[in-house]
């Protein structure tokens, strides 16, 4: 693996061999709906807690990962998860039942790129054979510990974001047919002082636009060289002021498709109550592993950057009036590399 | 094309919160202030419009005065706000009405009862009884300090009292 700044070049090319997405009704709704493996009628996934339905909804999702790879869940090696929910319980008791060892990671939204980062690490240094990743939101239970009761009759405003439910695994390899992972770079943590935990855009968009710029003049390549472009979850405050970043940055983004994960889940003329679109770990997850690898296994793509962002805050930091950290991850994908 | 990135990552890293926010700003939708307060007037005046029916209907069916009708209308209108929230309704009107739906004793209702929900799966003691005052806890508590600063004033003033 090679090292340049910020970014790792994984020179075995770990090939993602397979991909699990699970969503609920809403995200059932949006545009993506054909794309995932599962789609469940009802927000409570089955079950009788909102924290148990994140769970199932990452152990089904795992479960249909391995199964789309063609290796049994005993066969993985490494699962590399994380999510939302304080001390993250969801990828923690979801590992309890897959019963391998595990590695928790948390990275708010931006978990799902981190943690296929990390999984690609492993196998590029031959650490594995088979590493999952995986990463899973629920709009209830983020709800329930961020803000208000989901019942709870609150006004959200216009520019408030929508955690989507869903979880989305993938199965990483050192060989195999599939997209394979050439790079990734790692964000720093970035804070412009938004204090709005409603006005996730404004604060997440800044990490992108810095690890967008990273990825670029750490691996020579610029936009163009991308046939698609997407942050996750930046929605239709964020993605604006990403581009105009970048542009102030001098950083051309001409000769691709630069898109979010969060607008693309939602069809935000029919889904209104999504406000300016989705978000949440599971968003960019079952976007990329959902969609878009479909997109590249079918030729349609072949070379796309993940750049997944997250907000590091907790219910405590912005009740004490503290500004919202946020970071970013790019993850390179390429078919037929 | 790598100098114009370095020039541009110093810029991004520098860049001051006020800057940040001044370009943020241009991209955030504020919010329809004269269109919630058109609706939370709307809406909330509907809920105090049917208060009033009801408290009529007790007022003349069961021979109630004013007074008396007074609590078993409040209790209605709470029965109508919990069974509205226990089928997922409430939120959703709130998120069309805002302040209208929130400041009768219809929001103070939908507030206990949403959290009573939402934290049954803790139990009913840590979770119902614990967190049930969660957001209705500071309107208590606030509401009854204002009550007794504005009881003091009253007193001190001469115009309260026994009268």
């Amino acid at each position: 693996m090679k090292v340049t700044g910020q970014t790792w070049e994984y020179e075995n090319k770990p090939v993602i061999i397979g991909t699990g997405t699970i969503v609920g009704p809403e995200e059932g709704e949006g545009p993506l709906a054909e794309d995932f493996d599962y789609v469940y009628d009802n927000i409570r996934i089955n079950e009788k807690t909102w924290e148990k339905a994140e769970r199932r909804l990452l152990e089904e999702a795992a479960r249909k990962a391995a199964e789309n790879a063609g290796i049994t869940e005993d066969e993985v090696q490494f699962f590399v998860g994380g999510d939302l929910m304080n001390q993250i319980i969801s990828s923690s008791f979801a590992a309890r039942q897959m019963g391998v060892p595990y590695l928790g990671v948390f990275g708010a939204c931006s978990t799902s790129m981190e943690s296929l980062a990390v999984a690609s690490m492993i196998v590029d240094s031959g650490g594995a054979k088979y590493v999952m990743a995986g990463t899973a939101s629920h709009n209830c239970t983020v709800e329930k510990q961020f803000r208000y009761p989901t019942e709870y009759g609150s006004q959200k405003p216009p520019y408030a974001q929508y955690t989507i439910t869903g979880a989305g695994c993938s199965v990483v390899s050192d060989q195999g047919d599939g997209p394979s992972i050439t790079h990734a770079t790692i964000g720093k943590v970035m804070d412009l002082g938004i204090k709005d935990p409603f006005n996730m855009g404004s604060a997440m968009a800044p990490a992108a636009a810095d690890t967008i710029t990273k990825h670029f003049k750490d691996t020579g390549r610029k936009a163009s060289d991308y046939d698609l472009i997407v942050t996750g979850d930046l929605a239709s405050v964020g993605l604006p002021i990403a581009k105009d970043l970048l542009k102030q940055n001098n950083v051309v983004m001409d000769g691709t498709i630069f898109d979010d994960c969060g607008l693309m889940i939602y069809d935000l003329t029919k889904q209104k109550f999504v406000n300016a679109g989705g978000s949440g770990c599971g968003c960019s997850a079952v976007v990329t592993y959902g969609h878009i690898l479909k997109r590249m296994r079918k030729g349609e793509l072949k070379r796309v950057l993940v750049v997944a962002t997250g907000a590091l805050l907790s219910p405590l930091s912005y009740q004490q009036g503290e500004t919202i950290p946020c970071i970013a991850h790019a993850v390179a994908l390429e078919m037929g590399g | 094309m790598s100098d114009s990135n370095q020039a541009s990552q110093s810029s991004l890293s520098q860049m001051s919160s006020d800057e940040y926010k001044a370009i943020a700003k241009k991209h955030e939708p504020s919010r329809p202030v004269i269109r919630n307060c058109i609706r939370a007037f709307l809406v909330g005046g509907l809920i105090c419009l049917i208060g009033q029916c009801i408290q009529e209907f007790f007022m003349s069916v069961f021979d109630m005065t004013t007074k008396e009708a007074a609590s078993p209308t409040v209790a209605v209108l709470i029965i109508i706000s919990v069974i509205l929230t226990c089928f997922g309704v409430y939120d959703k009107i709130a998120q069309w009405a805002g302040a209208g739906s929130a400041v009768p004793v219809t929001g103070f209702a939908n507030s206990m009862c949403s959290a009573a929900l939402e934290h049954r799966s803790e139990g009913l003691v840590l979770g119902v009884g614990a967190k049930m005052f969660k957001l209705a806890g500071s309107v208590i508590v606030f509401g009854t300090v204002a009550a007794f600063i504005i009881g003091i004033i009253y007193a001190l003033l001469g115009f309260g009292g026994r009268g």
